[in-house]
């Protein structure tokens, strides 16, 4: 039986298709969960999609922040549970304090769609664990407000903790450098990508690896990530978050 | 008994956050024949109306607007206008100068 993941729905998302679909390509199945549904309805990991909920309005993300959908995300967090953010769904996280940082508007101003490429700075997350290796992971970037920001003492923080996640890198897995770099599509500080919360459950990265999971998309690379977040919530079906499949997750 | 008073939020990026969409104003003042204007930061302003107890009440409910919702903490600052009561016989009750901006 495949393990359950909750996909959040809200009004202006707009990847919850492609959620739905590089799930499935990883095994898993999808359960679409609306914003004003207050239950998670037993998922044993959680993905917030990329789009523009509530029209990100005031911030993208904001308002999504104080839909029923996300006090239960935020317990299912609390819990131990499993959840992922891509793209909107990365902000939407960080609006909610779920995640460190902010996503401020892309340092060139323009909204950026186009093939990037990523790296994991670890193999060992719930996230990256089938990665197998470290290379650059090419995969689209669609977005406007990117720009990961922190402060200094914040950011030496996430990396002592070991809390970032992705980095921007060149072809050759090499960093990315600044907003000048075009390999740093947004001018994210350090070239962070992602990032985890401290307990390293939850995590958001703005690329898409949702939409770069098969071979006729462009790229496959994304699988890895979705198939890690996957396989580790199969495993994790036992937290405090996933009560109603708790059991049936064991066998 | 409530009565309605109107503020205004003024959300701002906090200084030393880049503010592309500043960077992009200041850019273009060339192309109108401007000179001798820098430091150009776009905020927003939201104007709204609360119906409290009393000034200190209303703005209470303002401030956490202003820090939970308006605005985000680590990447901008916010000031509190009050534009006035809606209702001119309270206009001398209650201290407005209640907590910081």
């Amino acid at each position: 039986m495949s393990v359950r993941i909750g996909v959040v729905v809200f009004p202006g998302s707009n990847r919850d298709i492609d959620a739905v679909n590089a799930l499935e390509v990883a095994g898993a199945e999808p359960v679409v969960l609306w914003h004003d549904d207050a239950s998670l309805d037993g998922v044993a990991g959680v993905l917030i999609p990329g789009g523009f909920a509530y029209g990100d309005y005031l911030r993208a993300g904001v308002i999504a922040r104080f839909s029923p959908i996300m006090r239960a995300v935020s317990s299912f967090a609390a819990d131990g549970g499993l959840v992922l953010g891509i793209c909107n769904g990365f902000q939407v996280l960080t609006e909610a304090h779920l995640l460190p940082g902010a996503l401020l508007r892309n340092r060139g101003l323009r909204f950026v769609s186009r093939e990037i490429s990523i790296a994991a700075e670890r193999l060992d997350t719930p996230f990256t664990d089938q990665l197998g290796d470290r290379r650059a992971l090419r995969m689209p970037v669609a977005h406007g407000e990117g720009a990961f920001y922190a402060d200094e003492a914040t950011l030496d923080e996430l990396e002592a903790n070991g809390q970032v996640l992705f980095r921007y890198v060149h072809d050759d897995g090499s960093r990315a450098g600044g907003e000048e770099d075009r390999a740093n599509p947004n001018g994210s500080l350090r070239a962070i990508a992602g990032v985890t919360n401290q307990a390293g459950n939850v995590a958001g990265l703005m690329p898409h690896p949702e939409t770069a999971v098969e071979a006729v998309l462009g790229s496959a690379d994304g699988l890895g990530i979705i198939a890690s977040f996957v396989s580790s919530a199969t495993g994790r079906g036992g937290f405090a978050g996933a009560k109603p499949v708790a059991a049936a997750a064991g066998r | 008994m409530t009565f309605d008073v109107r503020f205004a939020v003024n959300v701002r990026p906090k200084d030393g956050i880049l503010d592309p969409q500043g960077r992009a104003v200041e850019g273009s003042l060339g192309h109108l024949g401007i000179a001798g204007v820098s430091a150009v930061r776009v905020g927003r302003r939201i104007e709204l109306t609360v119906a409290a107890a009393d000034d200190r009440a209303a703005r209470s409910i303002v401030e956490r607007l202003a820090s939970e919702l308006l605005s985000n903490p680590l990447i901008e600052s916010y000031g509190i206008e009050v534009l006035g009561a809606a209702s001119s016989a309270d206009s001398e009750s209650s201290a407005r100068a209640g907590a910081p901006a």
